[in-house]
């Protein structure tokens, strides 16, 4: 490895996150029956026209302000041409000469991966190829998408994962796109060629396609980096190619040679006019960005003594850094909600069939759990009981203690009545203990415990029953 | 009495709201003028039956507008199969006015000429003499009003299409400011070219028409959210003080004696009402030709890609993808519509761009400056629509090259994106009308009503003769 220099550049397009298609009114919902969602403006029927939708141009911007990109004040459209079944108008209304933000960053932990380019295109329809013929579903015709280039700044298929993982993170944050590999709201294309190092020319690059995880990614570019590697020690020349990832065979395989590149003949859109990006448009989506995620990383670390893995989770998803912030303004122990969150928080959440949508409890709540268990008022099993009551209702917490009779026993008196009632039930586990049979106490003690419905203190009934039986 | 047909659209209108007319019965007499008269010119492509509106007044749309439940070919054997599925901005106005639409008129494919020769069915003739063409592309709607075989009809104007059709066939054209109608529902040709605009036998009926069918679209995001006036109120014999400018371009080398007289006399006439007549300069109009055709076939080109045989239209079954493309294309297109698709690709490819297309805007630029220059010292512009009356059929056809000429005088006017009007002015000694072209500054079609109204009011013979085959 240590001969050569990986050199890799990524090319992602992200669906963004609006509720209709990008130039007419249809909605976006790609996943509906086939040719469900289209209209004659997104099928290209003669006569009509694309109007933008607004709110796609703000969550472009939004991303661009987000990625430190520098934002085109006028911006345009261009048709990119090119004939093909799932293009209804054989062009694709995209940008070219000049793109909506430019020249822009995405930090890493120990590095910052520029941006060339972010331009804002409509997506093309879905084929789908069966024995002898191929059918075209449109409903996916039309939805926005967002082109995010990198430059040629990742050297490693490690740290392509880490720019696709931290591009995602801050995409989510800010409300852009669901940026769902799997879905198809983020889909990812990689450039990646060697070179010998401390050599200053890039090598010859290849381009591949058709991954369909982050994971495979990575698999793919680090299979290209061992294939491009070997062609390279063996003296021979990388083609110029773009290469298909097959998922299955693990291997990438020739698509298409550069000789064959389309001209798609850019022009700018007539149909639609050049568009002003006003101050008070940029303001307003710099509002919609607050603090991303690795701004947030680096104040976690700074403010709270949690592990770098805790952090991790907790900054994975907004609302859940979000959470875990407003928790710890009603009982500012990070260590005990960062613990519940990441534990019986979230794995209430996984389990629910919206996940975060459907949580309703409100930090307030929560943080008075974690502080009932915290004092001895709820063990363990309560706090976790009370927790999956409240997380879709925000119940108050005491009215559900109270209501499902889940506070600890820890009153002596109480506990002392239940104590002597299985002392003089369980008179051969007594003497057994009394005899020096450590062992038998545990017993008593589950006994205690079931008495009282799992509402006292193990460690509260252990030091009453070892008192009573001196 | 006045025969229906010898009647303006909006005294039609007046008669059917007085009921003096039925509607019926305005239906049926230009049904039967058509099937009696319109077997010699060919202006129409189809004539709907009768259907009740609340207006009643017919009116005849140029078959690349799309109007839901009916065919929509734009003369073009690619198209000759498909139904519109959605009403075009003009046409639901049309619907919501209450006027009765008549049918669709022939064209050159896909508006693809200057003489209605290029229609995938058969060319439109010229009600004046048959053996004329009637001019294009929308030479079917400028004939079949000449014909007074509808009281008005719908046009599309690309790079003259309306107003030299109009010129030949010796009524008024009309090409609105681009962005003053919507233009969602017209299939493009030239898409930073192409407007739609009313082609009628007077200016009233023209103020009429426009007031209907302009206005911003939010469907178009091209169309201009600028108030639209009462088109009605600028009928008005008014044209004291108005400056009118001669540019002294368009009355050179290729004008016909006949038509540069007759445009003259244009001017002495409005000057005897108070007009004052100046000498202006286009200096960049020689460029016009070469400019418009960049950029129109660069558009079409573009645009005519999405007839490929995938999802409507003709289809030539292959086995291929490739194939199935090539052969409906091949099939489906004539040879206009093959050759400005050539010129388009070409000037619009890497290599060439630059030279062409991006030239072409530049120069679009220049010729836009020199009408805002124009227009700092002149109110209108006066000039001949095309250098010649009417030509014969088949005597340009194989010369794209005089054919492109025929629109020297009304490109010009596309690549500025402002309005103007064809109007007629007199007949060739073989009895062939002539047409006037007046220019306004952008969104100012009122005053062009205002001075073409003037002028009609002085030279009604002109606007009130008809055809003998029509009589």
């Amino acid at each position: 490895m240590s001969e050569f220099e990986v050199v890799i550049g990524l090319e992602v397009h992200v669906q963004l996150a609006t509720s209709s298609k990008i130039f007419c009114s249809c909605p976006v919902e790609p996943e509906a029956p086939p040719n469900t969602n289209i209209c004659p403006i997104c099928c290209g029927y003669p006569g009509t026209l694309p109007v933008l939708n607004k709110k796609a141009l703000e969550l472009a911007i939004r991303i661009a302000l987000a990625l430190n990109c520098k934002i085109n004040k006028k911006i345009y459209f261009e048709r990119k041409n090119y004939f093909y079944p799932d293009l209804p108008k054989n062009y694709q209304i995209s940008q070219y000469r000049l793109p909506l933000a430019e020249e822009g960053f995405l930090p890493l932990e120990n590095k910052k991966i520029r941006i060339r380019r972010v331009h804002l295109e409509e997506d093309a329809g879905k084929l789908i190829h069966k024995e002898n013929y191929s059918l075209v579903d449109f409903n996916r015709c039309g939805i926005p998408l967002l082109e995010i280039v990198s430059y040629p700044d990742i050297n490693s298929p490690q740290e392509a994962f880490q720019y696709l993982n931290e591009l995602k993170r801050v995409i989510q944050y800010i409300e852009a796109s669901s940026c769902d590999m799997e879905k198809g709201t983020l889909r990812c294309d990689a450039n990646i060629s060697l070179r010998k190092k401390g050599e200053k020319e890039l090598g010859t690059k290849v381009e591949l396609k058709n991954m369909n995880t982050f994971k495979g990614v990575k698999e793919a570019l680090e299979y290209e980096v061992e294939r491009q590697k070997r062609i390279l020690q063996e003296s021979k020349k990388v083609v110029q190619e773009t290469r298909l990832w097959d998922e299955k065979k693990r291997k990438t395989f020739v698509m298409r040679k550069k000789e064959e590149a389309h001209d798609y003949r850019y022009f700018p859109e007539p149909d639609l006019v050049d568009f002003v990006i006003s101050e008070e448009m940029i303001e307003r989506e710099k509002e919609f960005i607050g603090e991303l995620p690795y701004l947030r990383r680096e104040r976690f670390k700074k403010s709270y003594s949690l592990s770098e893995k805790e952090i991790e989770i907790l900054i994975s998803q907004k609302r859940l850094a979000d959470f875990f912030e407003e928790s710890l303004k009603f009982f500012p122990q990070e260590k005990k909600i960062a613990n519940w969150i990441i534990g019986p928080f979230l794995e209430l959440v996984y389990r629910l069939e919206k996940g975060f949508d459907e949580v309703k409890i409100s930090p307030e709540n929560f943080a008075k759990i974690v502080e009932y268990f915290s004092q001895g008022k709820l063990n363990n099993l309560g706090a976790k009981k009370v927790l999956s009551l409240a997380l879709t209702t925000d119940e108050d917490i005491d009215k559900i203690i109270e209501k499902e009779g889940l506070g600890q026993v820890s009153q002596e008196e109480e506990l002392i009545k239940f104590i002597d009632e299985v002392i003089e039930e369980n008179p051969k586990p007594v003497s057994d203990y009394k005899q020096g049979k450590k062992t038998a106490l545990q017993f008593l003690i589950g006994q205690v415990m079931r008495k009282t419905r799992g509402k006292a203190n193990p460690k509260i009934v252990s030091s009453l029953l070892e008192r009573r039986l001196e | 009495m006045k025969k229906i047909f010898q009647l303006k659209a909006t005294e039609i209108l007046k008669k059917i709201e007085e009921n003096d007319l039925k509607k019926e019965e305005v239906y049926h007499h230009f049904k039967e003028r058509i099937e009696k008269i319109d077997p010699l010119i060919k202006s129409f492509i189809e004539v709907y039956d009768y259907y009740p509106t609340s207006k009643g007044v017919p009116v005849a749309i140029k078959d690349n507008i799309c109007i839901q439940g009916r065919k929509i070919t734009c003369a073009s054997k690619i198209l000759s199969s498909h139904v519109a599925v959605y009403d075009a901005t003009v046409i639901r106005k049309i619907k919501k006015e209450g006027l009765l639409i008549l049918g669709t008129t022939n064209m050159d494919e896909f508006a693809f000429g200057s003489s209605c020769e290029n229609s995938c069915y058969y060319p439109t003739k010229n009600p004046w003499n048959l053996e004329k063409v009637p001019g294009g592309s929308s030479g079917g709607s400028a004939a079949a009003v000449a014909a007074r075989l509808v009281p008005f009809s719908l046009g599309s104007d690309t790079g003259g299409s309306i107003r030299q059709p109009a010129s030949f066939c010796g009524v008024v054209g009309f090409k609105p400011t681009y962005g003053r109608v919507s233009r969602f529902g017209l299939v493009a040709f030239g898409s930073s070219l192409d407007q739609i605009g009313p082609i009628t036998t007077n200016f009233t009926d023209c103020a009429y028409l426009l007031n209907i069918i302009c206005g911003f679209d939010e469907f178009d995001s091209t169309s201009a959210n600028i108030e639209v006036p009462d088109f009605m109120k600028a009928l008005i014999e008014d044209v004291k003080g108005i400056r009118i400018g001669l540019p002294y371009e368009y009355f050179q080398e290729g004008l016909n004696e006949e038509v540069k007289e007759a445009v003259m006399k244009v001017a002495k006439t409005l000057e005897k009402k108070g007009a004052k007549i100046l000498d202006i300069t286009l200096p960049h109009s020689r460029y016009a030709i070469a400019t418009y055709y960049i950029i129109a076939c660069s558009e079409a080109s573009s645009n005519l890609q999405r007839f490929d045989g995938v999802r409507y239209g003709l289809q030539i079954k292959e086995k291929e993808m490739l194939e199935l493309y090539r052969q409906t294309r091949k099939e489906g297109f004539g040879i206009e519509a093959k050759r400005r698709i050539f010129l388009g690709t070409y000037s619009l490819s890497t290599g060439y761009y630059e030279d062409y297309y991006l030239k072409a805007l530049k120069v679009r630029t220049l010729i836009r400056k020199d009408f805002e220059k124009a227009f700092s010292s002149v109110d209108v512009i006066l000039t001949p629509t095309s250098p010649t009356s009417a030509f014969g059929l088949g005597e340009k056809i194989k010369d794209p090259l005089s054919m492109y000429l025929s629109d020297i005088y009304t490109v010009s006017v596309n690549l500025a994106g402002i309005p103007a009007v064809s109007f007629p002015c007199g007949f060739t000694s073989n009895d062939l009308p002539i047409g006037a072209q007046l220019i306004g500054k952008p969104f100012d079609e009122a005053t062009l009503i205002k001075v073409g109204y003037t002028y009609e009011r002085l030279c009604k013979d002109f606007f009130e003769r008809i055809p003998e085959i029509a009589k």
